[in-house]
This record gives C-alpha cells, structure tokens and sequence, in this order.
C-alpha cells in the first residue's frame, strides 16, 4: 500500500512545476500549488519513512518491468530520512523565498520560473534519493542541476552570471564522469541495478573494480564539493539569492555525499579505499575552515564551513563501521537544518544591517534581538557547542574513528584515523573562532564605533572579489522571519529528540553495514 | 565483447578534441567542446553494447543473443535529450554574459580610452539594434493580451527607458568634446 506513495515524491513536483508554469501570470496560485505540494511530499515523506521502520517493503517497479531490466525505486531506510528532511527544509526555504518575493513586490526577480525551476530541483533531489539503479540516479542529478543552473543564474545579472558558469562548467564535467563510469560499469557487469551491482561488482578483478570506485567517485566528490574538488563552492553559491543559497548549500552536496554512502556501502563492498577517504575527509576539514578564516563577507565565510563540515560526513563513510554511519546519517541530517538556517539569517542579516562584510555590520544585537537569536543558536550549533546537535554528531563520528582505531582491523592506519579526529577537533573550534568572531563584530560592536575601527581580528580579512556590496535596507516580511524561526526550532528539535533520532539514524546504518538488506529489498526471490 | 575499432578510434578522437577545446577561455567554444565530448560519452555507451544485431525489439521466436542490447541505447537517448536541454540553457547564458561583456557590468559606464570608444559603439550599436527587434516582438506578443493597467505601467517604463537613452547620448556628446 505505502509502496504506491513511492512514485508521488518525485510525480507531485514535477506536475506541480508544470501547473505553476502555466499559473506564470498568477503568482498566489503559483505560491499555493508549490506549497501544498511540498507539504504533500512532506507527509508522503513522513509516511514512508514510518512505514518503512516498521518493515514494510516499499520498493516500486516503474511499469512492472521486474528489477533488473526496469527501473526501480527503492525506499530504505536512509532514503527515507534524507527525503523527509529534504521536504521540511525545501518547504521552509520556499515560504522564505516567497515572503522575500512579496517584501521585494518582485522587482528584482522573475518570479514566475522561480517556482517551476524550485519544484524541478525537488524533484531532483527526491529522485536520487529513490532512484534504485545508476542511471536514474543520473537522471535525478541532472534534473536537480538544470534546475539549479536557472536558479543560480535568477536574474541574469553581471555577477551571478559569471559566478554561475563557474558552477555550470564544472557540474557538467562531474556530469561526464559520472556518465563515463556509468557506461564502463555496465560494460564490466552489463547492469546498472544498484542490488545487482553489489553482487557483481564484487567478482570483477580489484583494479578493474578500483577505476570504477575512483571514477564513481570523483564524480560524487565534485557534486559533494570534497577536497581538492571543492574550489567552485565558495565562488558560486554566495551570488545567488538568500534562499536559493540556503537551499543549495543545505541539499546538493549532500545529495553527492549520499551517492557517496551507497557507493561505498552498497556498490562497492569489496573495493576498500578507506585510507583515501580519511585523508580527504581530513583535509576538506582543514583547508575548508581555513579558507573561511579570512572571508570577511559573511555569505563566502559560510560557504567555505559549508566546505570544511563536509569533511566530518567523508570520515564517517570512511570509518565504515555501524557507529560511523549512524553518525554521519546524523550529522547529515544535522547539517543539511543548521547549514540552510544560517543562509536563511545571513539573508535577514542582509537586509538588516544592509550588508554582508563583517566590517560594515555593526550594533545588530540592539537593533534586532530577536535576529540575534536566530544566529546565535544555529552559529553555536554549527561550531560543536554543547548541547546541540553538531556536538552530539561530532561525538559520535569521534567515538567511532577511536572505536576503529583501538580496534584489530585498523593496525597500520590507526594513527591516520586519530589524525582525522584531532583535525576535526581543530576544525570545530576554527568554526567557533570565525563565526563568534562575527558575532562580536556585527552584533556585539556599538554602531558609533564602526567608522575607523581597528582590530587585530580584522587585519587578516580579505572582502568578496565584488568588493563589499552594501544593499539598501528593505523592508523584510513577516514570512521570512517567521520560516527562519522555524528552521531554528527544527535545529532545536533535533537536539531535544536526538536519542530516538540516532536510534533510528543506527538502524538505517545497521541496513547499510549489510548489502545484502539492500538487494533483498530489490530482489525478495534472491538473486540469480 | 566485441567492438568496432572505428568507433573506438572516433570516440578517442572526440575525446581528446572535445576536452582540448574545453580548456579555451571561449565559452562558445567551452560549449563546443562539452558537445564533443558529450558525444564521446554516448559513444562510449554505445560501444558498451557489444557487437551489433538484429533490432532488438522483434516480438516472440527470436534468438536473444542475436538482437543488439536495447539498454545502452536507451541510455544514449536520454543522455542525448538531457544534453541538448544543457545545450540550449548554456546557448542563452552565453548570449547573456556576451550582452553583458559588450555593455559593461554598469550598462552605461563606457570606457572612455580613445581606442575603445569605437569598439564600444559599434557594440552598444549593434545592441541597440537587436535589443529594438526584441522589443518589437515582445511588443506583439504583449499587446496580444495586457490589460488596460498593464499597458499604461509598460508605457510609462518605456518613456523612462527613453529618457534614460536620450541622458546617455548626452553623456557620450559630452564625452567627445
């Protein structure tokens, strides 16, 4: 029964963008149909996700074409998790966008492809998460991207046109490598079924099966912006508008780290490239967090933690064991809220304090308490302050990386994986030190000091390529600070309810450590 | 498996041409070479499909190792259709940051050096040409269905524009003395 809601995730978003293309004229309309429709595809979402705890099958053949030959979407349980928190933050961001239309009476934007290109993206991101072969999971790639190059692009202006052919060019090269794995994969095994690929793959010959991984890879390493293939982010995303940021940055890299757990989990069993993965996740920590140190706008500053946190996601894949994937499906979640909160305040700070550098914000605590609070939180959250859910994620991937390390199977790397941690607890307090460092200036510091103001912790800043933009403060909706608050009580919840949260987090992990869950899943009659 | 050499060589050919011409400062040619390597790629699938056989659709009482597998080529139909979508946005972004090359990131501002100054607007000519026959076509399809209000508010913003217009010839007069 669940099993017929499996198709509606991606079905309801792309009808919907059609309908809100053909409404272009009527913008409520167009409002009222993306939002019932992401607010359809949350409860849908919620749906699966319980039915699919409680053990029902929720898997789909699209046109009874049995599994291998046809397409299949599969819903376990880690799928169901990244849908439901795709959809909650998809709708918020989409009130925001919509609140900010209405206090901007869409002077700037044309409004009437913002909803249609916003529901295809959805339907992207909910397609790779359901797709159950290679192929369809490129397809749902290359919807949420085509949606995403118009979405980054709004506008047309000189700026994002340039910051957005960055994104492009590079996206479409992931997009080939990702294409040419695809078809050597299925001349090695002759399927693209990601059940039957984790049987096959595992007879192919090891350096056959290593140039398919490390293809894959680079691939999925490009989309989830890791280390050393993670310098389009920064330039790219601060551009675009607030939500729109906030939407990419909390979703598409963590559409290509989820690609990255099923490779390394499902597809890939055999093939080991653990070392690989600690010392990348290790360095996306390092020098992401670094780049954010000198960003004095606070947009690029986010961008490159954005970077830097992706880092603790690759460790715990690379750890492997049930506790490291528990946390990083924890953390995933985690980042995906707090990441996407700060973009959405960052936007209200915007259009507060009518700039984005760090040395021409000033006096915002006076002006705004409660503006103060939706940064204070999510900021504190983001750098591991106790008791959030960034500490608790952090935890948990630490304990794991020790678990590994003090373990029997970890003899000669053990070393390298306390390597991994000690830079991830650097890589925490670096986050703290930038973003408190925002904090004293533009919320802590009196407006009368801002002229001629002189501190050693702005003498290593460097302002945006742009040169510092300073907005025209503009009326913000009530809307707007409404869906941020939201997000912040989202970020909370996942604090308060994080027991039964990481229950379920190790139970989706617990399905992942066995392949075999997944293609008994595919194929209930085993597997030829 | 087996494969034909040609294509083999073609698809390297596409290859080594395509990401050459990729690495060209040129969007337009960015472009051309994304289409080649595009291809490279599909045929790359294609090649993955073995040797070639009957169609492989043929109904009952066909030997199936005799037809051609079906799926690679479904692969290459969808890759081809997305790519051609790509193709098209990238055609309009490419249009668009040309318009904004030629006219500068702050439209008006000019550059003022003697050599440039005919560059510029023989550009901002050319510009001005097209953007008169986008207006007269966005006008026709406009007029077929604006209301009354909507009509008066465009009239307006073209009478702006126009004043707009007539302060920058101004500005380029003065700039020759």
């Amino acid at each position: 029964m669940t099993a017929a809601l499996v198709p509606l995730v991606v079905l309801l978003p792309l009808l919907g963008a059609a309908t809100a293309l053909v409404l272009g004229r009527h913008r409520t309309a167009q409002m009222g149909v993306s939002a019932a429709v992401l607010g359809a595809v949350v409860v849908i979402a919620a749906v699966l996700l319980a039915a699919v705890d409680a053990g029902d099958p929720t898997v789909v053949s699209i046109g009874a074409w049995p599994a291998p030959f046809g397409i299949v979407l599969v819903v376990d349980r880690l799928s169901a998790i990244m849908l439901l928190i795709s959809a909650i933050v998809l709708l918020v961001v989409l009130l925001y966008a919509v609140g900010q239309g209405v206090a901007d009476r869409h002077r700037e934007t044309p409004v009437s492809i913002f909803h249609p290109s916003y529901l295809i993206l959805s339907a992207g991101v909910f397609n790779a998460f359901i797709a159950g072969d290679l192929f369809n999971l490129y397809v749902g790639f290359e919807i949420l991207l085509s949606a995403s190059y118009v979405l980054l692009t709004l506008g047309g202006t000189g700026e994002r046109i340039r910051a957005g052919v960055t994104y492009i060019i590079v996206s479409l090269m992931s997009s080939l490598f990702f294409l040419s794995a695809i078809a050597l994969i299925y001349g090695a095994t002759g399927t693209v079924n990601i059940a039957q690929l984790s049987v096959r793959i595992a007879e192919l010959p090891d350096s056959v099966q290593l140039i398919l991984h490390l293809l894959l890879l680079i691939g999925f390493g490009i989309k989830a912006a890791v280390f050393p293939l993670s310098f389009w982010l920064p330039d790219s995303y601060p551009t675009a508008p607030a939500p729109v940021t906030a939407v990419f940055a909390g979703l598409l890299t963590k559409v290509g780290v989820y690609a990255i757990i099923r490779t390394e989990t499902v597809i890939f069993t055999e093939s080991d490239l653990t070392v690989l993965l600690m010392v990348v996740g290790g360095l996306t920590m390092l020098i992401g967090i670094l780049g954010a140190l000198t960003q004095a706008d606070i947009k690029r500053l986010l961008s490159f933690t954005l970077v830097s946190h992706i880092g603790y996601m690759i460790f715990g894949i690379a750890v492997g064991t049930q506790l490291g994937l528990a946390s990083t499906i924890y953390y995933v979640v985690h980042h995906i809220t707090v990441q996407t909160t700060l973009f959405l305040t960052t936007g209200l700070i915007e259009r507060f304090g009518g700039a984005t550098s760090i040395n021409r914000l000033a006096g915002l605590l006076k002006a705004s308490p409660l503006l103060a609070v939706l940064f204070f939180i999510p900021a504190l959250n983001l750098g591991g302050i106790p008791p959030f859910s960034g500490f608790l994620g952090k935890t948990g991937l630490f304990l794991a990386g020790a678990e590994q390390a003090a373990g029997p199977d970890a003899a000669g790397t053990a070393w390298l994986t306390w390597a991994v941690i000690a830079a991830g607890a650097v890589t925490s307090l670096i986050t703290l030190y930038a973003l408190t460092r925002f904090w004293n200036m533009a919320f802590w510091r009196r407006r009368e000091e801002l002229e001629g103001y002189e501190s050693a912790l702005l003498n290593s800043v460097q302002e945006a390529p742009e040169g510092a933009t300073v907005t025209a403060t503009r009326t913000t909706s009530v809307l707007m600070v409404v869906a941020t608050t939201t997000l912040v009580i989202v970020t909370v919840l996942l604090t308060i309810f994080a027991g039964p949260l990481f229950e379920l987090a190790d139970r989706a992990a617990a399905n992942l450590i066995d392949p075999d869950v997944y293609v008994s899943l595919v194929f209930p009659g085993g597997i030829r | 498996m087996t494969g034909s050499l040609t294509l083999v060589v073609l698809m390297a050919v596409l290859f080594g041409a395509g990401i050459s011409i990729m690495l060209e400062r040129s969007l337009t040619r960015v472009l051309i070479g994304f289409l080649l390597v595009g291809n490279a790629v599909n045929i790359l699938i294609y090649l993955m499909s073995g040797a070639p056989g009957l169609a492989p659709i043929l109904g009952e009482g066909v030997d199936p190792d005799e037809i051609s597998d079906p799926l690679p080529q479904a692969f290459i139909l969808t890759a081809i259709v997305i790519n051609l979508g790509i193709t098209a946005f990238m055609l309009a972004l490419i249009y668009r940051s040309w318009w904004l090359a030629q006219l500068g990131l702050k439209g008006d501002e000019v550059d003022d050096v003697a050599d440039d100054l005919e560059d510029a607007e023989e550009a901002a000519d050319l510009i001005r040409s097209s953007a008169a026959d986008d207006a007269a076509i966005q006008e026709i399809i406009d007029a077929s269905d604006e209301t009354p209000a909507e009509a008066a508010s465009r009239r307006r913003l073209e009478e702006e524009l126009e004043l707009e217009a007539s302060a920058r010839d101004r500005d380029d007069d003065g700039g020759d003395r």
